[in-house]
């Protein structure tokens, strides 16, 4: 539609203002930040590339848990959750409307219970005494004879951030791909079959998921973000930061921990940088398997 | 073999759907079971909390833990009705005028020409990757720096401008005819009014989408008032649940703490019974190009 020169602008003016103040200038002020010794009380003093040098040769808590930790539970959680997303989304596509609505709402409701209840839920069921129910569980089936103690055991915390982040995965992300499927060309699938496409899964692999790439990379975003903003489960869980032996230590944690808790904000900062530098790649990749090349 | 359909949204039941249910059956146990069991246990009374072994289901339900909850509230000194008052205000506020700021923004990135049009908008796709998390501490400095801290800007500046919802609802625009946009400006309406008069009727099922999204985040936001916001009277309903379940890590606080999860947690789940076909028809309209 034609418009005057400036009116396009007026509309964009007050969210563009919001979202360069809390968005972009927070990532500007993290990367300016991580080149100083900035610690909330003194003056910040340039130091060069000294937090990064650091983070990368002095930091063995960094090296040896928080990266393996956050790059084990990102892989698993991110790609892991958005292929069961898919799958699910895919299955339950081919159902009648009344149980996939149902069904849907299932699947998306962990996603909405939000850090607290899912906090609360989860230190219930693996509370580490005999009245925790899985503890309870195992014992009275004899699979355990002594109750675990799941969330303060570094052996075991890492595992059940990732089922717990897992059972959350399923949020605006399946909801596109869901809609994405239900939005299915019809005469597509009327040629593939001319074309020997013989079962559902031949018709996933080579109609579904290239006709619906853009919803694809849409869930895959979500997937990505979703899986870094729930960074904080692990100290939720355990009831400390840092977690029992690093053992649920992620970046976010870290973040937090210098940060707020030893004031190293130009270091924290440092921290951050890489953050967002890893969920920078990550989007690149999925950028790449969507992108329609032409 | 002959063309038996796509197999997607049938109309009817058929025995192929049998495996897909029985493919789906663990992963529906899975997802449920916890969900149940929070419902369960936010209506347990006392000896039912303290039962060894412990039961899944309640058997006599109770709402002792919500009563408990908030006389907890009124020891603490602050109501809890302060709290309430303050989320609901905070809400209202991120709600609202979450949707106003961003289906402006979309109409203007749709159907309008400018220079800096594409700019804009790669810019704010890249941004659906934003993880708040990542910059609390300089996100902490700005709050700091335009002196907003202890009220309630606090709580709704940081969360008013949402990428993904802007990105959703400049989708689902897209699909309005710009005719429709062109014969409005024929009769000679001006660009507000086509903005109020025509878009927004016509794409309600997006503002619905906006409203969800933008509700999911503020009702359960917890950082403004860790960070930000100093006084107690000014915290929110959310800060003051998690506190409460903090310090309550003993079995007795079990109930209470269901209770309190239950209560940042439903609202989310009521919106989205109420919602759930428009958030499915934006979603339709989700895709990255």
């Amino acid at each position: 539609m034609k418009t005057k020169a400036r009116t396009p602008y007026l509309f964009l003016l007050p969210y563009l203002a919001l979202f360069l103040v809390f968005i972009i200038l927070p990532m500007l002020v993290a990367i300016g930040l991580s080149f100083t010794d900035f610690n909330t009380i003194q003056m910040p003093n340039l130091a060069g590339f000294k937090n990064y040098i650091n983070l990368i040769t002095q930091d063995s808590i960094f090296m040896q848990y928080v990266l393996p930790n956050t790059i084990t539970y990102a892989l698993i959680v991110g790609p892991g959750g958005y292929i069961l997303a898919f799958l699910v989304a895919w299955a339950l596509a081919q159902l009648t409307r009344i149980p996939r609505i149902v069904l849907t709402l299932i699947m998306y409701s962990p996603s909405i219970t939000g850090l607290l209840a899912m906090q609360v839920l989860w230190r219930i069921i693996f509370s580490g005494d005999r009245t925790g129910y899985l503890n309870s569980y195992l014992i009275k089936f004899g699979i355990i004879t002594e109750p675990i103690l799941w969330l303060t055991d570094a052996r075991y915390l890492l595992t059940i951030m990732i089922i717990v982040g897992l059972w959350s995965s399923m949020g605006s992300g399946f909801l596109a791909m869901l809609a994405g499927l239900l939005n299915a060309d019809e005469e597509l699938y009327e040629a593939g079959a001319i074309d020997g496409v013989k079962n559902r899964f031949q018709q996933m692999i080579y109609i579904t998921i290239p006709t619906m790439k853009p919803q694809m990379l849409f869930g895959a975003v979500m997937a990505i973000v979703g899986c870094f903003n729930n960074g904080m489960i692990g100290v939720q869980l355990s009831g400390s930061n840092p977690t029992p032996g690093y053992a649920g230590q992620l970046m976010v944690n870290h973040i937090d921990d210098y940060g707020f808790i030893r004031y190293e904000m130009g270091y924290a900062a440092a921290v951050s940088v890489a953050l967002l530098a890893v969920i920078f790649f990550f989007s690149i990749v999925a950028t790449k398997l969507f992108t329609e090349k032409d | 073999m002959a063309y038996k359909g796509n197999n997607i949204n049938p109309q009817r039941f058929d025995r192929g759907q049998i495996k897909l249910y029985v493919i789906l059956a663990p992963l529906i146990i899975f997802m449920l079971l916890p969900i149940i069991y929070i419902f369960c246990h936010a209506f347990k009374p006392m000896d039912e909390l303290f039962a060894f072994p412990p039961r899944f289901f309640v058997q006599r339900p109770t709402l002792s833990n919500f009563a408990n909850l908030s006389k907890t509230a009124r020891n603490a000194g602050i109501p809890m009705s302060k709290y309430v008052f303050n989320s609901i205000i905070v809400t209202l506020a991120v709600v609202i005028g979450g949707v106003i700021i961003s289906t402006m923004a979309a109409f203007a990135l749709s159907k309008m020409k400018f220079k800096l049009k594409g700019a804009i908008f790669q810019m704010n796709q890249a941004a659906l990757m934003f993880v708040p998390t990542a910059v609390m501490i300089p996100r902490f400095m700005i709050i700091t720096g335009i002196h907003v801290n202890n009220t309630y800007w606090a709580h709704i500046l940081p969360l008013l401008a949402m990428p993904v919802s802007l990105f959703l609802i400049k989708q689902f625009i897209d699909g309005v005819p710009d005719a429709l946009i062109e014969a409005a400006q024929m009769d000679g309406a001006n660009t507000l009014w086509i903005y109020t008069k025509v878009v927004i009727p016509l794409i309600k099922p997006a503002i619905a989408t906006g409203v969800i999204l933008s509700f999911q985040q503020v009702w359960q936001y917890v950082e403004s008032s860790n960070y930000y916001v100093n006084t107690d009277g000014m915290k929110t309903l959310a800060f003051y649940m998690t506190s409460l379940v903090n310090v309550n890590n003993v079995v007795a606080g079990q109930g209470i703490s269901a209770a309190a999860g239950l209560i940042m947690f439903v609202p989310n789940l009521i919106l989205f019974i109420i919602l759930q076909k428009d958030v499915m028809n934006t979603m339709a309209h989700s895709g990255i190009k």
